[in-house]
């Protein structure tokens, strides 16, 4: 439906986004995911025609909307602090699209009142929105969003603004609300968890382009390169050089891993050892990965210790389910086929 | 807090009697002079219409110039501040230069520009080979209105332009994203959010014009008195001292029903919710209609800023023959006669002033003034930040000098403190003392919202700190006021460097300014004259517009002048 | 720094600003200083000045108080009645507000022996509260070239000028605000007389004449012969001006580029007095002063100073100003008791017709 085509904007003089494509189904929720400043906003806003590209083309349904203006393109657009009209009330904010669409007076206060109803805040219709909390003010914001039914809808870090317990019980939320929208949503986040919990389809925009997309399981199974890997925070990168097609030369010592034919044999790359993937003791010294670690520090997160341990010269994350002393020597490996050479970003 | 409490007293107290001794006890006593019962033979000739007539005008004048300042202001101010474009600095810069100009130094160069003789005249004469010059715009409303837009738009683009920078631009952005058309977002959004600070520039604007003097004076000729002018005319020259205390006392009122207005809008009715933080808001024009807007908008505000100062200075410097009966033929030359004739007492008179001696003159004036009227106005505006229904009621009494006329406030002075100290031949100490009052206002209007904005957890961390609140307001406040304080110093600086209303009853000939050296040359025959008026203008221009560019230069962003 | 520091120095701030700065005292014995108010039109010699100051320990300081009619009306509202009147000396009340200072009870008499010299025609206030010291005559000045150019007969009489061929030629001053302005309405009330001089005014504002607010702006924006080189031809100004466009011309004239109407009816006399006002704590230097303005030296400097003409018939005119100035034969003058009774009225009257 939504199609996005090489997309390059500068600003300040600097390139942001470099030839950005991508393309967005009906009802699929899809998270725009980056660093702050990887210019994922100002995708956005190009999307809704608030800002042009330098080149590249924004097409809905085939239509090109590279030079359609804002108001005729129909989308909606959460912003990150929300931008309710303080001059408003709650119920005004909400029939303000409907009003510009000019949709009738009945037809508009019935909207607002079933808008209102959606967000459980009836009682609030006519109060200031200077006087909401935050959570508030988020619902209202959605509902703004959605009431004049717009094609597509975009929310710009719609949680950002917000306190970590407040996020978790709106993303629920939010979640079950932009399901039940149908509607193709843009999600931008910096957050992976929210995007995880969210998303149908993930787009990984850094330095200014798309370095992955996908849906969460994939993208989580299989980063695309480091900077993914490490974005995520999915584990321990170790540099490393691939000495033969199954192993490779790191500070850890030779490591057997699986095949990897996209990388060239002699080349550097980065290894990947997830947390979760470690085994110790007995299970461990069966394995060619075998390594000995010493344990500089513990903490019991409930279901593991996390462990941070040192190989060598090298400091690595464990998760393990025993208690183990610090300064204790451990065993510790991970199997051949659960790591992974990534590509140096 | 509870030690505050005697502390606020004492920062009432000092500019209070200031303002008490200085500024209502000679309008007091002047007042009862001119409604004494030897001077109430002015009554004979009184009538409703002689009140009801210089009213309406003023009033009316002040709404047509303040509407006019609004249609050249308010796109000039979106220009500012959402636009870049090359020599935006500078333009902004110019913007700000009227404001500051003394109004002999305005009268003169629009006379320049748009006088009989005047550039706009000659060249229309030349092209389309006139004997008679064909536009005549003096001694006309247009010519007040279009020195009143001169003045002010910068007040708007300030003002306006500064709520403007700091709207959030989501909003507009959300509203349009809601389907509303750049108009309509405009209508329904932006502007009433920016209502109170546009509301506030008005008022601010209808009360300069509401009060102007000089520009009415010497433009407007004798059909167009504003009350102000009506109050010199009537006291100083139909003697008709009743009516004249009368209509300033109808002036004082507006002024302080205005000023009252404007103190109820500044009740911040949208909180901090429509400051957005660090947001860059400017952009280049990127379409046509844009860029039209940007060139067309640059042209206007050129030829609004530029054009009568550039007239007032190329004509300081170019000579127009004597006329020889050669009617329509002009020889004109470069000269710098002007300004070497103003270093010579051609006829040996006492009355000559030399340049640099008033030069010397209004600056010692001026560097006094700023220093009275800045540490008056900190302290005042440090009063006046403290929250409470006094304050409220305080604010229009320190605001009060803005309407008071020069004539009744300068005779005032005269009869008031008519005993030595104040009457020393030498040194007129009430000159610079008069500008205070003056300066005041704007003082006050400039550290006041500076004051208010230091964020209150700075002074409370300061003071959990265990800094005693004198302390606090050395280490916290003081650092923060100190460019509010720099632009106050420049601006009550030039304020003083300009005045002409006080400072002409006060000076004697021995110590007169720079605006009052310019008036004698006015009043004298002979082109020489004349071209010396013009000359002694440019040197006042001069001096004022390196205030102007050191305000414009320490200003920060986002800091209001008013 | 402590609490009190601080305050000290909020203090020490304030007094510092609004102290004076002294200028050095001049030694021996300190020169008694003498205020003399004017008009802004007065000028002297700075040479004389000096002279007198030195010859009797005096300073002597000027206040120029505006037009004729606000220096006075200012010293009226400043010093009538008080000890401390904010001059010791006025100069500069002429005979149309002569009754305005006599009733205020401004002056004190004194009559000095060089009065005798002064032609009686000068004196006119018997009492010597106020004795004269210059005049000069308020007369239509016209542009020569233009006249020349469009080929057009100079009017003969005030009459004339309501004719059609001279529809917005003449600017004048209003007679409210400037004292030229003044005087050539009284010109018309003498010419006219008090029951019909509105009707020539009525006529000449159905012929187009202009009116500003004050000399500059006639002389300087409107007159075609001044260095403003304006739309009108004709100005009323004095018959001294084109004198003055002779010595300030830009570059050497041989003749005036103006000059003035001068047939009987057209021009009113300007009589200028000085007085000593009454309390005065200066009274014998102020006296002295008086003398010096009738002494012969002042009444030479007089022409070129100010362009009017000297009471003191012995008092030599320096040539340029003969060659250009012209006298008329006759001038016009009325009752100053008419004036005293009526001349409010008249300006009331006047306004009322031509501004409203």
């Amino acid at each position: 439906m939504l199609r996005v085509e090489d997309i390059y904007k500068d600003y300040d003089g600097k390139p942001l986004l470099k030839g950005i494509t991508f393309e967005v189904q009906e009802g699929e929720l899809v998270c725009l995911l980056g660093s702050s400043g990887s210019g994922k906003s100002t995708m956005l806003r190009i999307i809704a025609g608030l800002e042009e590209p330098k080149s590249g083309k924004v097409y809905w349904k085939g239509e090109d909307f590279t030079d359609k203006p804002t108001h005729e393109r129909g989308f909606g657009l959460m912003f990150q602090d929300y931008a309710l009209f303080p001059h408003r009330s709650v119920a005004e904010n909400i029939a303000f699209g409907l009003r510009m669409v000019g949709r009738s007076k009945p037809e508009i206060d019935s909207l607002v009142e079933k808008s209102l109803a959606n967000i459980r805040m009836q009682e609030f219709a006519d109060r200031p929105v200077t006087e909401l909390s935050g959570g508030e003010q988020q619902r209202v914001a959605l509902a703004r969003a959605l009431a004049p039914d717009p094609y597509l809808l975009m929310l710009d870090e719609p949680l950002g603004a917000l306190d970590h317990n407040l996020r978790t019980e709106l993303l629920k939320d939010l979640r079950k609300r932009l399901h039940d929208s149908q509607k193709p949503v843009i999600y931008v986040t910096h957050d992976q968890e929210e995007a995880f919990a969210l998303a149908d389809r993930l787009l990984l925009l850094h330095d200014g382009k798309l370095v992955q997309e996908g849906a969460p399981e994939r993208v989580f199974n299989q980063p695309a390169n480091t900077w993914v890997a490490s974005f995520l925070g999915l584990g321990n990168l170790v540099p490393a050089k691939l000495i033969s097609p199954n192993r490779v030369e790191t500070d850890l010592g030779q490591l057997e891993v699986p095949i990897a034919p996209e990388i060239e044999p002699g080349s550097d790359c980065v290894m990947l050892l997830r947390p979760d993937d470690a085994l110790f003791g007995e299970n461990a010294i069966s394995l060619s990965n075998y390594l000995r670690a010493v344990i500089r520090d513990s903490v019991f997160l409930g279901n593991y210790f996390r462990l941070e341990v040192m190989v060598g010269q090298t400091i690595l994350q464990v998760h393990s389910p025993h208690p183990d002393a610090i300064g204790e020597t451990i065993s510790i490996a991970w199997p051949a086929s659960s790591l992974q050479c990534l590509p140096v970003a | 807090m509870k030690r505050s409490g005697s502390l606020t007293w004492l920062l009432w107290l000092i500019p209070l009697v200031f303002l008490l001794f200085f500024f209502y006890q000679p309008l007091l006593a002047i007042f009862r002079q001119v409604f004494s019962e030897r001077f109430n033979q002015g009554w004979q000739f009184f009538s409703w219409a002689q009140i009801t007539r210089p009213l309406l005008f003023t009033l009316w004048q002040a709404f047509l110039s303040t509407l006019l300042t609004l249609i050249v202001g308010l796109p000039a101010a979106y220009l500012f501040a959402r636009f870049e474009f090359a020599g935006r600095k500078w333009l902004h810069t110019l913007s700000l230069l009227p404001f500051i100009l003394p109004t002999v130094v305005v009268a003169t160069a629009f006379n320049t520009l748009i006088g009989p003789r005047g550039w706009l005249n000659l060249i229309l004469m030349d092209l389309l080979n006139l004997s008679n010059p064909p536009v005549n715009l003096l001694n006309s409303l247009p010519a007040i209105l279009l020195a009143h837009v001169f003045y002010n738009t910068s007040i708007i683009i300030r003002m306006v332009g500064n709520s403007l920078t700091r709207l959030n631009p989501h909003y507009d952005e959300a509203a349009r994203v809601l389907n509303a058309k750049p108009w309509q977002a405009f209508r329904e959004v932006s502007l009433p959010l920016l209502m109170p600070s546009i509301l506030g520039a008005s008022l601010l604007v209808f009360l300069f014009d509401f009060t102007s003097f000089g520009v009415v004076l010497m433009l407007g000729g004798p059909q167009y008195a504003t009350v102000e002018v009506e109050i010199y005319t009537q006291a100083m020259s139909r003697f008709n001292l009743p009516m004249a205390g009368l209509l300033s006392m109808i002036q004082l009122v507006v002024t302080f029903l205005i000023t009252l207005a404007q103190n109820r809008l500044k009740n911040p009715r949208f909180g901090k919710a429509v400051l957005s933080s660090e947001q860059k808001t400017r952009q280049q024009p990127v379409n046509m209609r844009q860029k039209i807007f940007v060139i067309l908008m640059c042209l206007l505000l050129v030829v609004l800023f530029v054009s009568p100062i550039l007239s007032l200075v190329s004509r300081s410097l170019v000579t127009f023959e004597a006329a020889r009966g050669e009617r329509g033929e002009f020889e004109t030359g470069f000269t710098t006669r002007y300004y070497t004739e103003l270093f010579q007492n051609r006829t040996g008179s006492i009355f000559y002033a030399n340049p640099l001696a008033a030069i010397r003159n209004s600056l010692v004036y001026s560097v006094l003034t700023m220093l009275i009227a800045t540490s008056l106005g900190l302290l005042s505006a440090y009063a006046l930040s403290r929250s409470g229904k006094l304050t409220r009621w305080m604010e229009p009494f320190f605001m009060l000098p803005l309407g008071a006329s020069a004539v009744i406030l300068g005779l005032g002075f005269l009869i008031t403190f008519n005993n030595p100290p104040w009457t020393s031949g030498r040194f007129p100490i009430l000159i610079p003392i008069a500008h205070s009052l003056i300066a005041l206002p704007f003082v006050v209007r400039t550290i006041l919202p500076a004051i208010q904005g230091i964020p209150h957890s700075l002074r409370e961390a300061a003071r959990v700190m265990g800094a005693k609140p004198w302390k606090v307001i050395r280490e916290i406040d003081l650092p923060i006021l100190l460019r509010a304080v720099i632009v106050s110093l420049a601006f009550s600086f030039t304020i003083s460097l300009g005045e002409f209303g006080a400072s002409s009853f006060l000076a004697n000939a021995r110590t007169p300014t720079i605006p009052v050296t310019i008036f004698r040359y006015i009043s004298q025959p002979g082109a020489l004259n004349y071209g010396q008026a013009l000359a002694m203008s440019t040197l006042l221009l001069l001096t004022s517009a390196a205030g102007s560019l050191l305000i414009e230069k320490i200003r920060l962003p986002g800091e209001e002048l008013f | 720094m402590t609490k009190k520091h601080f305050l000290l120095l909020t203090l020490i701030l304030f007094v510092l600003a609004a102290c004076q700065p002294t200028t050095p005292t001049t030694p021996a014995a300190q020169p008694q200083t003498l205020t003399i108010m004017t008009h802004d039109s007065f000028s002297v010699s700075e040479e004389l000045v000096r002279k007198f100051e030195a010859e009797n320990n005096a300073t002597l300081v000027f206040i120029q108080g505006g037009d004729a009619g606000s220096a006075l009306n200012r010293l009226i509202l400043t010093s009538v009645d008080t000890q401390t009147p904010e001059a010791d000396v006025f100069y500069g009340l002429d005979n149309t507000f002569l009754s305005r200072a006599l009733d205020q009870d401004l002056f004190e008499a004194y009559q000095p022996a060089s009065l005798s010299a002064i032609p009686a025609e000068f004196k006119l206030d018997p009492t010597f509260k106020v004795v004269p010291i210059d005049y000069g005559d308020v007369c239509i000045n016209y542009d020569k070239a233009w006249f020349a150019e469009n080929n057009l007969e100079l009017p003969a009489s005030l009459q004339d000028l309501a004719k059609p061929e001279y529809s917005g030629l003449l600017v004048v001053e209003n007679p409210a605000t400037s004292s030229p302005g003044l005087a050539f309405m009284m010109a018309t009330i003498a010419e006219f007389g008090e029951t019909s001089w509105l009707e020539w005014w009525q006529a000449m504002k159905d012929n187009k004449v202009v009116v500003v607010s004050d000399w500059e702006t006639a002389y300087y924006t409107n007159f075609s012969g001044s260095s403003g080189k304006g739309p009108q031809p004709m100005v009323v100004s004095y018959a001294s001006s084109p004198a003055a466009e002779l010595i300030y011309a830009e570059t050497e004239l041989s003749e005036s580029p103006t000059a003035s109407l001068v047939n009987p009816g057209m021009c009113w006399r300007q009589v200028e007095f000085a007085g000593i006002l009454k309390n005065t704590p200066n009274r014998a230097l102020a006296e002295k002063f008086i003398d010096f303005l009738l002494s012969k030296e002042f009444q030479e400097d007089v022409p070129m100073q100010m362009f009017v003409f000297p009471v003191l018939p012995e008092a030599i005119l320096p040539e340029g100003f003969v060659l250009a100035s012209q006298t008329p034969e006759t001038v016009s003058s009325l009752d100053p008791a008419l004036i005293a009774a009526n001349r409010d009225i008249w300006v009331n009257d006047w306004t009322n017709l031509m501004l409203k």
